[in-house]
């Protein structure tokens, strides 16, 4: 393909395209262009696909097809990032936002709202776009997206992933063609350095200098390196650019090929992400059928091609060595640097590798420009981030704020609260490597160095959100169980220092913890720190010592009064019920998993039968006869 | 795949079916010189019979012409890697963060009760496995289990037995 053929392609979809992207009196102009009077985005996300979007496409088709439409078209796109409402779907021009749709519903919209002359169907939408007096708030404006700045996710929600027509057509591989025709190698890893881009995987190391070593490491081969393998749990975001706009990393990595001097790119991806192979495999075909991937791209002399490796669900393969001795083939273990990847890395070659959010940034910043890109942010932190918005949330889902936007804005404002009228206690970020964010801080503006100076860290940008049900102590036992489970076990700090901390925690929930637990806790935290041979062990204490620093009450009351106050270390829990309150109904009893409920003999003042009561000795804590109690006759405490 | 196929590899000295021999000398030959092509292979090869049978890893180390030990740590590491067979209906329950904080112990528990089995095993009729799984990306509709490729979402205890019935209905 030539850049005419190229710029012929986009020419041809942008009409289509910019519906999806202005405001709706212009995209009802541009629709005309189009032939399509309406486009029907339907997110084929993760998400949605587990809620059933297919069907909901299928109805579609068949309910278009059943009242003689052929002048809508539908559009399987990737994440639009409001999970929590899926499965969701788009109709431009009027960007009506349809949630939680089955295929009824989807029946129903084609029927009032499709047929000529239709409308939109109010009681569809998703409320937070109707306003009280009936008019449709645009969905931009509502909290949820208002706040948020989308770079990384551009084109996810926007078009069809699986079409590189429209991924041409949405600005993909415009980078790549201005870097081909105008740019020399230095200029690439220039403007990269100067746009401040910071790796978005974990540690935030500034990607235009890995780029500027690799390039400066001499030999004929080199390799640039994709990491898809998102292990941190409750982390979402590298999935959904996969599966909403693959082309963008294709692209990306062919230009740092072309700035280091490469000639291959491995992905490195989960094989648990079979949407996002699935859609990067279509990606590849396509480019390579299109001459933006293989020899001579577009014609202008340069060689590069990608292959796809698969995971085997290994945590510490998100570790740069460790993932690349599993892509020779091997065991995953990390290795010791220096020497650093850029010198001696894949096969013991000069190596670069980035993960997928950073990747999806290169586009931005070679097409407009670094000083552009460092506008944005903090003075250490430019751009966005994007942060998978998870746990006790309202609206659960992926959203992408500049640097410096404050805990409380994303919590708040775009996540809409926590639910159910619970108090926030904590939010976690950074997963296993990082730690817990108590109510306190919330008003710090989020960037790489921000994070690491309260304790926790970037990470890749899960954000879990606890409310007061949550113990704390519990949850950083939860991420000693995920790190001692995945340490690989090549180095001692981390393969034993895992497997004590958990005893000591697990000791403290049931109950059984000594004061000197919690000295014996963080020296050990520190030679973990210190010595261990990878980011993994380096940074597993990090839940524990973050905990402890900002809960410590929470670990001495487990200690010294050996009570756990959210309600969760079943050791420490006793379930009784109250005689006054029980009106002897016998529900308890009947459920009760290891018949420990009795009646008695009390019969309380009012009530008919006589009262039930639970022996403590028999009693396993699983709580059943509480949730089932209509009378909260059943106490915890 | 039939389950009682695959078991004849574990036991003898067979390689399942012929087909499936058949299936995984092909894999080897096609993938010998692509470099760091052992995990690709297992991957296929588990794609084949379902797990790892020892005799399978034998057959991979001979045509890769490298020691059994290599290949049984490579396995052995990666918790996809299976050495047991699995059930006809793979349940799969995410222990991610997400799942976590919105109660998906209680899910797997009652998971494990409704079965008689714990997770990591398989039912004595060979038609459901359990495992845990961290985080299959699908953390808006938290907690989440998988029971093959279909995902199950905003969990509660009491809805595992009617989930599992309609597989047991399947299968009579």
């Amino acid at each position: 393909m030539t850049i005419q053929q190229l710029d012929a392609i986009r020419q041809s979809k942008k009409a289509l395209i910019d519906v999806r992207r202005v405001v709706r009196e212009e995209g009802e102009k541009l629709a005309k262009e189009t032939g399509y009077r309406h486009q029907v985005l339907v997110c084929g996300g993760t998400g949605c696909t587990s809620s059933h979007s297919m069907q909901v496409i299928a109805q579609l088709e068949q309910s278009l097809k059943e009242n003689h439409i052929d002048d809508v078209l539908i559009v399987k796109t990737g994440c639009f990032g409001l999970c929590a409402l899926g499965p969701i779907m788009i109709v431009y021009p009027e960007g009506a936002f349809y949630a939680q749709m089955t295929p009824e519903h989807a029946k129903t919209v084609v029927e009032k709202h499709l047929v000529p002359g239709g409308e939109i169907v109010k009681e569809l939408l998703y409320q937070g776009t109707v306003h009280t007096d009936g008019s449709i708030i645009p969905f931009a404006e509502t909290p949820f997206y208002k706040k948020q700045m989308r770079i990384a996710l551009r084109n996810c929600g926007v078009i069809a992933p699986e079409d590189i027509d429209e991924a041409i057509a949405a600005g993909d591989y415009a980078a790549l063609e201005k870097v081909l025709t105008s740019m020399s190698p230095e200029d690439v890893i220039n403007e990269v350095l100067a746009s401040g881009l910071r790796g978005r995987g974990g540690a935030g190391f500034p990607t235009g200098r890995k780029w500027s070593f690799a390039r400066a490491s001499k030999g004929d081969v080199k390799y640039v390196c994709c990491n898809a393998d998102e292990g941190d749990p409750g982390a979402f975001m590298d999935r959904s650019v996969l599966e909403g706009d693959p082309h963008c990393v294709l692209e990306a990595m062919t230009i740092a090929g072309y700035a280091i001097g490469a000639h291959q790119g491995y992905i490195y991806v989960r094989a648990e992400y079979p949407v996002a192979v699935e859609r990067l495999k279509i990606a590849l075909r396509q480019a390579r059928e299109y001459g933006l991937l293989g020899k001579n791209i577009l014609g202008l002399g340069f060689d590069f091609d990608i292959e796809i490796r698969l995971g085997a669900g290994a945590f510490v393969c998100g570790e740069e060595t460790a993932l690349m001795t599993s892509i020779e083939g091997h065991r995953g273990e990390p290795r010791p640097r220096p020497p650093f990847p850029a010198v001696k890395g894949l096969f013991q070659k000069p190596t670069i590798l980035n993960n997928v959010e950073t990747w999806a940034n290169i586009n931005p910043i070679i097409v407009k420009g670094a000083k552009w890109y460092s506008s944005i942010g903090t003075e250490r932190s430019k751009g966005t981030k994007v942060f998978a918005l998870g746990g006790k949330i309202t609206n659960v889902g992926l959203v992408e704020v500049p640097m410096g936007t404050t805990l409380r804005e994303i919590i708040e404002e775009i996540g809409g609260g926590i639910p159910n009228g619970k108090k926030f206690k904590a939010a976690q970020t950074g997963g296993p490597s990082g730690g817990c964010i108590p109510a306190s801080l919330i008003d710090t503006p989020i960037d790489f160095d921000n994070l690491v100076a309260i304790g926790s860290m970037m990470g890749s940008g899960g954000l879990i959100v606890l409310d007061e049900d949550t113990c704390m102590v519990d949850i950083s036992k939860f991420y000693l169980e995920f790190t001692a489970d995945e340490s690989c076990g090549k180095c001692t700090p981390c393969r034993i220092g895992t497997k004590r901390l958990l005893q000591l925690l697990t000791k403290i929930t049931e109950g059984k913890g000594t004061p000197e637990d919690l000295d014996k806790i963080e020296e050990l935290c520190e030679h973990m720190k210190s010595s261990s041979l990878c980011a993994l062990g380096q940074s597993a204490p990090n839940p524990v010592l973050s905990t402890l620093h900002h809960f410590r009450k929470e670990y001495e009351e487990h200690i010294n009064e050996h009570k756990c106050s959210a309600g969760v270390c079943k050791a420490l829990l006793n379930f009784s019920i109250d005689r006054e309150k029980c009106i002897g109904c016998g529900v308890c009893a009947k459920n009760c998993p290891v018949s420990a409920i009795t009646r008695t003999d009390y019969v309380a003042p009012g009530h008919k039968l006589a009262s039930f009561s639970i022996d403590a000795s028999k009693c396993v804590k699983c709580g059943v006869c509480m949730s089932n109690c209509k009378f909260k006759a059943v106490e915890r405490k | 795949m039939k389950q009682s196929e695959a078991n004849c590899a574990a036991c003898g000295e067979r390689l399942g079916t012929p087909e499936q021999e058949a299936a995984l000398r092909a894999v080897i030959e096609e993938s010998r010189s692509m470099p760091g092509c052992l995990m690709h292979i297992l991957q296929e090869a588990q794609g084949i019979y379902g797990y790892l049978p020892m005799q399978v890893q034998k057959t991979i180390a001979e045509g890769l012409g490298i020691s059994l030990s290599e290949v049984y740590g490579v396995v052995t590491f990666y918790s996809q890697f299976s050495l047991n067979p699995k059930g006809k209906h793979r349940i799969s329950v995410c222990l991610g963060t997400a799942c976590y904080v919105k109660g998906s112990d209680k899910v797997l528990e009652e998971v494990e009760k409704e079965l008689g089995i714990k997770c990591g095993e398989c039912t004595a009729d060979g038609l459901f496995s359990i495992d845990s799984c961290r985080c299959v990306g699908a953390c808006g509709l938290a907690p989440v289990m998988m029971v093959g490729e279909e995902v199950y979402g905003k969990l509660k205890p009491d809805m595992i037995k009617g989930i599992l019935d309609k597989y047991r209905e399947e299968s009579k």
